[in-house]
C-alpha cells in the first residue's frame, strides 16, 4: 500500500524493558515481598457446598502461642445489605463483601468463614484447627438442571430474578434478551435448519501465581498492599468500598503478576488481610494455596447452550436464535450477557435472538476469563455452522466468508460494525498452506472463526522528559504479557528517539492516575493512546522551549525524527531531544506531561483458527497435531508478544476443549483442586502454534491497535471439535473431549446396532 | 525444633535454621529471602519451583531443607554470570519466551538441567522434558524455540 507509514519501532521486536529482572528471578511477583514485623495470614473455608453457620468459637484459636489475630465474617462491615434488599437481594458490592468472607450462609465448597494471622504459616494452620464452626449443613444445587427444577433448594432465597416481571425467588439471578428482527420470519425462508444444544464444565483461568497480597496498616488508618491483580486501582476501589475507608488512605502498589487471564480482577485476599492487620497491628501477608485457587477464585462455571440456525440453498445465513444458561456460582453474574452478545456476532443475521440466563449454583462465584462467557457460544455456533456447512456442501471457509460480518453489518449485538477485520481474516485462513495440507489415516482438520469486542475504559498516564534526554513512562497497568514493551516502542516511535532510551514503570495508585484493570484486551490500546496524548504534549513543550531559543513563534517549529525543526525562515541547527532536555531548567524547567482519558473507539476484533488432531481409535485419545491461528490485531506494536497472545489462547481454548474440568462430588465438594488431577496442556500435549496477524488498522487508534489478549481464546473449541468431527464423523456437543467420552463415543458408533 | 542447616546455594556458603517439616523452597523463599524460585502449587505439578540438588533437577516445594545439609543447591538466580546473562536468559528475552514471567525460573532451571545431558535435544525431547513445568501464558511455542536457539548457541552452532 503506497500510503503505509513507514515505522522505526512499532513492527519490531526489542526485548522488554522488564525482561532481565524476570529471567533472573529479580522481579517481585505477589508473594515475593517481606516486612520485619510480618504476620502469616491463613483463611478457613467450607467443608460444605451449602451450610448455614450456626456458630463459630474462635477462642482456642486465639489463645494458641504466636497467634495475633483471629476473624470472622462478624468482623467485616456489612455495609450493602439494605441496597440489596432494595433490589431484590442483587447488589455487586454486597456480592464481593458476602465472597470474601460468608456470613450467615457459606455458600460452596472453599467459601472463606475466618481467618487468622500468626507467627509462622505453620501456626496459622495449626490455629484455623482449632476453630469450631458449627454448620447447618443444608440441600444444595450444583448444576442449571438442578437449579431450575420445581421445588429446587435456593442459593439466595430472598433473590428474585432481574429482568422476568413478578418472578417469585429462584436460582435465576436475571434473565435478559437481544436480538433484531424477526426470527421466525427467517427460519420461514431457510432451506435447511439446525438446532443443538450444547453443554460445557466449570474451568479455571489457571494463571501459575496464586492471589497473594501484603498489607500494612498504621494507627492513623492509612493502608498500604502488595497486591498481585490486574489493577491496583481495582484493589484499592474495593478494599476501600467493603471496609468502609478513603480512597486517599489506601494505597496499593502493584506486584509483577504471574499470570490472571480475568481471574485476577477481583478480590478475595486484600480485605481480609488488612482486616487482620489492624486486629494485630502488624503486617500481614497471605499466599492462597493452590487448593484455595481452585476452591475460592474465579473459574468460569458451566453453560448449557440451545442454539438453532437457518440458512438458504446458496449458504445465506437467515435468521439465528438461542437460549443460554450460564452458572454464575454462589452469586449469579456470570458472563451469559456477553455470551448473548457474542454468540452471532461474526455475521451478517436478517434475524437474531439470543435470550440468556444467569443462573445461581453452589459453586465458587465465577469470575472473569479471557473473552468472557464468549468461547461457550462459539463453540455452539461455529459447531452449527461446520454442519451446515458440510450439509449444503461447500467448504467451510466460505460459507463462513459468504456471511462473515463487515463494514457497516448490523451486528447481533446492536451496533453497525466500523471498520473489522473479519473477512480478511477468513480470507487468510483459506490462502494459508495449512488450509489444503494433506491429512492421514484418523485425522482431521477443523476451522472456526471468534469475536470479542476489545474494551477501551479509563487509562492514565505520565511521561517524564530525563536531563539526559532519556523516557520515564509511568503507566497504571500491571504487566502481564509484555505491555511495558508496547508501551515503550509507541513511546520512542512518537518521539523519534531510541527504544532503550524509554523505560516503562507500573506506578502505584499514588503515584499515576486512576487506571481500570489490565484486562479486555484493553492496555496497548487505551493505555496506549493515553501515554501518545502524554508524549506529543511533551513534544509540543520541546518545541515550544526550541522556539523560545530560536526567539520564534512556536507555530513554526514541528517535532521530526526525535529533533525541533525550524519550519520555513532561517535555518537553525536542529535542537535535539538530548540537548533540549539538557537546557531544560534555564528554558522553563523541567519537561513532563501527564494524559487521562477514556478510550473511545475500540477496534472490535476477529480470530480464526486452523486445527488438525489425530484420533486414537483404541484409547479415544485426541492429539493436536498442527495448528495454525490467524489474527485481526489492527497494529502488531510488538509482533512477538501478539504472537504470544494467539498462542496462549490457542493452548487454553485446547486444554478447554480436550482436558479440563472441574469435578465436583455429590456433596458439591470439589474433587481435583490440584494441578495433578485438574490438568492443563503441558509442552509434550501441544504442537508448535502458528500464527498470522493480520493487520486491518482501527482508524480511532494513532496506531491502528485493536487490542489481541482474548480473541485467541475464542475459535479453539469449535476448531478441535470440528476437527475430531472430521477425524471421526461424530459431533461432539459436550465438554471436555476426554479420552473416555470419546471412546464411548467411538465405541457406540462401531457397535453393530448403530446406524 | 529448629535445626541448623549448613549448605552452598549459587556456589555461596550459607547456614540458616529451618523448623521441622520445612520445605526447600519456603526456606529458599522466606528464611534466605531468595524469592526468585517461584511456588505455583507447592505439591510437584507445576515446576516453578524448580532447582538443581547436587546436580539433580528436584522440585524444592518436595524436598526438606533439612535435605540440603551440605548439599550444594543452584536456582535461576545463579544463573546469570557478573555482567552477562546465560544464554538460555538471552534466548528467552530475544524470543518473547515469556509473558507473565512467573514460571520462567523453572524453565530456565530445567532447560539448563536438560541441555547438561543432553547438548542437541530434538523439539520432541524439549517437550517431554519440560513436561513437568507449567505455562498458562505462551502456549510452549516460544519456550521451545528458545531452548532450542539457546543448545544451538551453547554448542557454538550460531555466530
Ligand atoms: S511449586 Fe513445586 S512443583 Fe509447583
Ligand atoms: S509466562 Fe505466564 S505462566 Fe508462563
Amino acid at each position: 500500500m503506497s500510503d503505509e507509514k513507514k515505522f522505526r519501532w512499532v513492527g519490531t521486536r526489542p526485548i522488554r524493558p522488564d525482561g532481565v529482572d524476570k529471567v533472573t528471578g529479580r522481579a517481585q511477583y505477589g508473594a515475593d515481598f517481606a516486612l520485619p514485623d510480618m504476620l502469616w495470614g491463613r483463611v478457613l473455608r467450607s467443608p460444605h457446598a451449602h451450610a448455614r453457620i450456626l456458630s463459630i468459637e474462635t477462642g482456642a484459636a486465639a489463645a494458641l502461642e504466636g497467634v495475633h489475630a483471629v476473624m470472622t465474617g462478624q468482623d467485616l462491615p456489612d455495609l450493602f445489605a439494605e441496597k440489596a434488599a432494595a433490589a431484590g437481594g442483587h447488589d455487586d458490592s454486597n456480592n464481593l463483601a458476602h465472597n470474601v468472607m460468608a456470613r450467615d450462609k457459606a455458600l460452596y465448597h472453599g467459601h472463606a468463614v475466618a481467618a487468622v494471622a500468626a507467627t509462622s504459616r505453620e501456626i496459622a494452620e495449626r490455629a484455623l484447627e482449632l476453630i469450631d464452626v458449627e454448620y447447618e449443613v443444608l440441600p444444595h444445587v450444583l448444576d442449571i438442571h438442578a437449579a431450575l427444577a420445581p421445588g429446587a433448594p435456593l442459593v439466595h432465597p430472598d433473590r428474585v430474578a432481574q429482568g422476568i416481571e413478578n418472578s417469585g425467588p429462584s436460582n435465576i439471578a436475571k434473565r435478559l434478551q437481544i436480538g433484531h428482527g424477526d426470527p421466525e420470519e427467517g427460519f420461514a425462508e431457510a432451506d435447511e435448519i439446525i438446532e443443538r444444544e450444547f453443554s460445557t464444565r466449570p474451568v479455571h483461568q489457571g494463571y501459575i501465581e496464586p492471589h497473594a497480597c501484603l498489607a500494612q496498616t498504621t494507627q492513623d488508618g492509612r493502608v498500604t498492599l502488595w497486591s498481585s491483580s490486574q489493577g491496583h486501582f481495582m484493589v484499592r476501589d474495593y478494599t476501600a468500598k467493603l471496609l468502609d475507608i478513603d480512597l486517599s488512605l489506601v494505597r496499593v502498589i502493584p506486584a509483577e503478576i504471574g499470570g490472571g487471564f480475568g481471574g485476577k480482577t477481583t478480590v478475595y485476599l486484600e480485605p481480609i488481610a488488612v482486616s487482620l492487620s489492624r486486629k494485630s497491628g502488624r503486617s500481614v501477608k497471605m499466599v492462597m494455596s493452590r487448593e484455595e485457587v481452585f476452591r475460592a477464585s474465579g473459574p468460569t462455571l458451566g453453560t448449557r447452550i440451545k442454539i438453532k440456525v437457518g440458512v438458504t440453498r446458496e449458504g445465506v445465513l437467515t435468521a439465528g436464535e438461542a437460549t443460554l444458561h450460564y452458572e454464575g456460582g454462589a452469586f449469579g453474574g456470570s458472563s451469559v450477557g456477553a455470551g448473548c452478545m457474542t454468540i452471532f456476532a461474526p455475521y451478517a443475521f436478517p434475524h437474531v435472538r439470543s435470550t440468556g440466563y444467569d443462573i445461581m449454583v453452589n459453586k465458587p462465584k465465577g469470575a472473569a476469563y479471557r473473552a468472557p462467557g464468549a468461547p461457550m457460544a462459539a463453540f455452539a455456533l461455529e459447531t452449527v455452522m461446520d454442519e451446515l456447512a458440510q450439509r449444503l456442501e461447500i467448504d467451510p471457509v466460505d460459507f463462513r466468508l459468504r456471511n462473515a460480518a463487515k463494514e457497516g453489518t448490523l451486528a447481533s449485538f446492536g451496533p453497525r460494525y466500523r471498520r473489522i477485520g473479519c473477512v480478511e481474516t477468513l480470507e487468510a485462513v483459506r490462502d494459508h498452506p495449512h488450509y489444503s495440507a494433506p491429512l492421514g489415516p484418523n485425522q482431521g482438520r477443523g476451522v472456526a472463526l471468534g469475536f470479542w469486542f476489545n474494551a477501551g475504559l479509563q487509562s492514565s498516564a505520565g511521561v517524564n522528559l530525563n536531563p539526559d534526554g532519556t523516557v520515564t513512562v509511568l503507566s497504571g497497568n500491571p504487566d502481564i504479557g509484555g505491555s511495558r514493551a508496547s508501551l515503550a516502542i509507541m513511546t520512542a516511535e512518537e518521539l523519534g528517539i531510541e527504544y532503550e532510551h524509554v523505560d516503562v514503570m507500573v506506578a502505584d495508585t499514588h503515584a499515576v492516575g486512576y487506571t481500570d484493570v489490565t484486562g479486555g484486551s484493553r492496555v496497548t490500546f487505551a493505555t496506549g493512546m493515553a501515554i501518545i496524548e502524554a508524549v506529543r504534549d511533551v513534544m509540543g513543550q520541546l518545541c515550544q522551549r526550541a522556539a523560545a531559543v530560536w526567539e520564534v513563534d512556536a507555530e513554526r517549529v514541528s517535532w521530526h525524527e526525535g529533533e525541533a525543526r525550524l519550519d520555513g525562515g532561517f535555518e537553525p541547527a536542529p535542537l535535539g531531544l538530548a540537548e533540549l532536555a539538557k537546557n531544560a531548567g534555564k528554558t522553563g524547567g523541567p519537561i513532563s506531561a501527564r494524559a487521562a482519558l477514556t478510550a473511545r473507539g475500540v477496534g472490535m476484533g476477529f480470530g480464526a483458527h486452523i486445527c488438525d488432531v489425530e484420533v486414537d481409535p483404541e484409547t479415544g485419545r485426541i492429539d493436536v497435531i498442527r495448528y495454525t491461528a490467524v489474527q485481526d490485531a489492527g497494529r502488531a506494536i510488538h509482533p512477538s508478544y501478539v504472537e504470544g497472545q494467539m498462542q496462549g489462547g490457542a493452548v487454553q481454548g485446547i486444554g478447554w476443549a480436550l482436558n479440563e474440568e472441574y469435578v465436583f462430588d455429590d456433596e458439591g465438594r470439589v474433587q481435583n483442586p490440584g494441578f495433578l488431577d485438574y490438568r492443563i496442556p503441558v509442552a509434550s500435549d501441544v504442537p508448535m502454534i502458528d500464527t498470522v496477524i493480520v493487520e486491518v488498522p482501527n482508524p480511532a487508534h494513532p496506531y491502528g491497535v485493536r487490542g489481541v489478549g482474548e480473541v485467541p481464546i475464542v475459535p479453539p473449541i469449535p476448531a478441535v471439535v470440528n476437527a475430531v468431527h472430521a477425524a471421526t464423523g461424530i459431533r461432539f456437543c459436550d465438554l471436555p473431549l476426554s479420552p473416555a467420552r470419546v471412546l464411548a463415543r467411538l465405541d457406540e458408533a462401531r457397535s453393530p446396532g448403530s446406524a | 525444633m529448629k535445626r541448623h542447616i549448613s549448605t552452598t546455594i549459587d556456589g555461596e556458603a550459607l547456614e540458616f535454621l529451618s523448623e521441622d517439616g520445612q520445605t526447600l523452597l519456603d526456606a529458599l523463599r522466606d528464611v534466605l529471602l531468595k524469592t526468585g524460585t517461584k511456588e505455583g502449587c507447592g505439591t510437584g505439578d507445576c515446576g516453578a519451583c524448580s532447582v538443581m540438588l547436587d546436580g539433580r533437577l528436584v522440585c524444592s516445594c518436595l524436598v526438606l531443607a533439612a535435605e540440603v545439609e551440605g548439599a550444594s543447591v543452584e536456582t535461576v538466580e545463579g544463573l546469570a554470570e557478573a555482567g552477562e546473562l546465560h544464554p538460555l536468559q538471552k534466548r528467552f528475552l530475544e524470543g518473547a519466551a515469556l509473558q507473565c514471567g512467573v514460571c520462567t525460573p523453572g524453565f530456565l532451571v530445567a532447560a539448563k538441567a536438560l541441555l547438561e545431558i543432553n547438548p542437541d535435544p530434538s523439539e520432541k525431547e524439549v517437550r517431554y522434558w519440560l513436561a513437568g513445568n507449567l505455562c498458562r501464558c505462551t502456549g510452549y511455542d516460544k519456550i521451545i524455540r528458545s531452548v532450542l536457539d539457546a543448545a544451538a548457541d551453547m554448542r557454538g552452532e550460531t555466530e
